[in-house]
């Protein structure tokens, strides 16, 4: 299928989805590039599945739209499908069937000829590494190769963007790092779009071009990683671990007290210090000044980690302010 | 405000007949052979064949213990034995039913159990390439198999009675097996019908097999109950009142498929008989006492088979709609 010359592949606009009451997802404007994989990072029940259903059109939306390759999904169920690959976070094969077989189904409903199913199926196989157990069924296989399996049923298809529903889920750490390998050669290689719904924040984190942050159906930022850190550090750019002695009340009122300094928590026998800016120099000074001794002070970056957090952490907080009710009725 | 765009019609053309239905034909595929292989289905056609078997045994013996010459082949069909009171067509219209069931109970929820529907209804396909394609797939093993036992049956009876059938009595039997395959894919589209609305196939067989076992055994009764509450039979009741009773329970007894079901077997595989219902004494009198013509007995049982269809259909139908609305969730 031709592509056109737009730069978007996938684009929602105020995307809306409502359950009853609910509302599933809120609004959402996603924006994805061709060939950059874009992780959409949330945790369980934040709307990412919802989501991805509507992109595929299997869910309509209640409101707004979404656009893969420039067409609606509602209106153009087919040719939607046809270039978008789904790999669903437990992904499901006929249980009974060879793993050939499944992949052979595949290519059958995607109307491709028998000569062209059995090159692909084998390449597929091969790159996956399955192609000794391609006889076997999927019964026989772990959740690993089921997983691997789901890649090459996408590989079969050769779709130019690609929709991936927690694909690490379950996954041993090293089958994770082949299966993030593989996800980045999809987009460097074969030149695909990827976009990675997860909640698994290392991962995203490892092979993302850009995130975005999925809570409760809305998305609350979206950048590069490092535009994240920013995003998060007009707020507060630096923590500072501090260790002193003695560690008391007195101390850490004299550690609030600096300017800059946002907030202090004791973890241990550290501080952790937020602060909007670097205040190292300062902060020493007044410590050694005050009569402590100054036994380690270390500035660290966020790492997204942190960012991820500490939004979920205050974003979830809002919400339980202002809508009590609204947790009750979120789905797990 | 939902802002709403008007969408492009176009005409059908052959090409887009081929391209709506894209899908459908590797999906009938794949179902045929996943019945086939399955090991359910292994199990219930050892039943049925166990069963149609020793009943062309039982009816094999009777039939030369009578030695009838009129239309010895549909009673092969037909004759029960002393022993085992059952014939083929009893058979198949008591086991039909739970061949028709099993073979769908968790078509659809079975898909969502195992996480592949959304992986089937991403590919390029209509999402009722897939219902279609389930239905379609059933409703073709469900020939193969009664179409392959009715001409086993016939072929072992040619062996043992060395009559060939005459073409009035093959056309019969042909009816005979269409009507089966349509009434149990009746049943087969009701367990589509609950693998959509329930989600446990547990759930769904059970509603499938409450259903059957009540149509089969309490409507009876219920029917009977109701006609003689509201024309109560006595001794001491005249015709009318008994008429109207028969009437009422056999009114009732058509809004049931097997009732429809038994009544066109009894027509289509006796060609001596020539009314269904109540014929009075004064209507039989001048009627010539002979056996109908394949033509009549189709056309007076056009009704039921028309009935039985529609059946099918409206059972297919309320799945098929229920099935496009339906959230596809993993």
């Amino acid at each position: 299928m031709a592509m056109s010359a737009g730069q978007l592949l996938v684009e929602t606009k105020d995307l809306t989805k409502h359950y009853g009451e609910l509302v599933a997802v809120d609004k959402l404007n996603l924006r994805v590039e061709r060939g950059t994989i874009f992780g959409l990072l949330g945790p369980n029940g934040a709307g990412k599945t919802t989501t991805i259903l509507m992109l595929l059109g299997l869910t309509e939306p209640t409101a707004g739209k979404a656009l893969i390759n420039g067409l609606d999904p509602t209106r153009n169920p087919l040719q939607v499908k046809s270039i978008v690959g789904y790999l669903p976070d437990n992904v499901g094969f006929y249980q009974d069937m060879t793993g050939e077989a499944n992949l052979r189904y595949t290519c059958e409903l995607n109307g491709l000829s028998p000569g062209e199913a059995e090159k692909r199926i084998m390449s597929a196989l091969e790159r996956v590494g399955l192609k000794n157990d391609a006889h076997r069924k999927v019964s026989e296989y772990s959740r690993g190769m089921r997983q691997r399996l789901g890649i090459a049923d996408l590989l079969v298809k050769d779709p130019p963007l690609i929709i991936m529903d927690e694909p690490t889920l379950g996954i041993d750490p090293k089958g994770v790092r082949e299966l993030l390998q593989l996800i980045r050669e999809l987009v460097e290689e074969d030149n695909r779009t990827i976009l990675l719904a997860s909640h698994l924040l290392h991962q995203v984190q490892e092979v993302c071009d850009k995130v975005g942050i999925f809570v409760k159906g809305k998305m609350i930022a979206s950048g590069t990683i490092d535009s994240l850190g920013s995003q998060l550090g007009s707020k507060e750019k630096v923590r500072l671990e501090v260790c002193a002695e003695p560690l008391d009340e007195a101390l850490i009122n004299l550690c609030r007290d600096t300017d800059g300094v946002l907030g202090v928590k004791q973890e241990g026998r550290m501080l952790i210090i937020r602060s909007k800016k670097d205040i190292r120099s300062s902060l020493a000074a007044k410590i050694v000044a005050g009569g402590y001794n100054l036994l380690h002070l270390r500035q660290s970056e966020f790492s997204l980690d942190d960012i991820y957090q500490r939004y979920f952490q205050e974003k979830e907080g809002e919400y339980e302010e202002d809508g009590a009710s609204e947790d009750k009725s979120a789905r797990a | 405000m939902k802002k709403m765009e008007l969408p492009k019609i176009n005409l059908p053309g052959l090409s887009d007949l081929r391209h709506a239905n894209s899908g459908l034909a590797a999906v009938v595929k794949k179902e045929v052979a996943d019945q086939l292989s399955g090991k359910r289905f292994l199990i219930l056609t050892a039943l049925v064949v166990v069963a149609c078997f020793s009943s062309l045994y039982i009816a094999a013996s009777e039939i030369k213990s009578a030695a009838d010459s009129s239309f010895v082949f549909l009673k092969l069909f037909t004759t029960a034995g002393s022993r085992l009171p059952f014939s083929f067509t009893s058979f198949i219209a008591f086991l039909g039913p739970l061949v028709g069931l099993i073979m769908g109970f968790d078509g659809i929820s079975g898909e969502k159990d195992r996480g592949t529907l959304s992986h089937v209804l991403s590919q390029p396909i209509y999402r009722d390439a897939l219902i279609n394609g389930k239905f379609l797939a059933g409703v073709l093993v469900l020939a193969f198999v009664i179409f392959g036992m009715g001409i086993l049956t016939g072929a072992l009876g040619l062996i043992i009675f060395g009559i060939p059938p005459t073409l009035e009595e093959v056309l019969r039997i042909i009816c005979y097996l269409l009507l089966s395959v349509v009434y149990i894919s009746f049943w087969h589209a009701l367990s589509l019908l609950f693998s959509i609305v329930f989600r446990q196939p547990a759930t769904s067989a059970l509603a499938g097999i409450a259903i059957w076992l009540f149509l089969t055994l309490f409507a009876v009764f219920l029917i009977g109950m109701i006609a003689d509450a509201i024309y109560p039979v006595t001794s001491t009741s005249d015709t009318e009142q008994v008429v109207a009773n028969i009437r009422l329970n056999m009114l009732l007894g058509r809004f049931t498929p097997n009732v429809l079901y038994e009544q066109a077997v009894i027509t289509l595989l006796n060609p001596s008989v020539r009314a269904l219902g109540v014929v009075m004494f004064d209507q039989a009198i001048g009627a010539i006492d002979a056996p109908l013509s394949v033509g009549q007995s189709i056309l007076l049982v056009w009704p039921h088979l028309v009935g039985i269809f529609a059946a099918m259909l409206v059972c297919f139908a309320i799945g098929y709609y229920l099935f496009m609305r339906q959230e596809i969730r993993a």
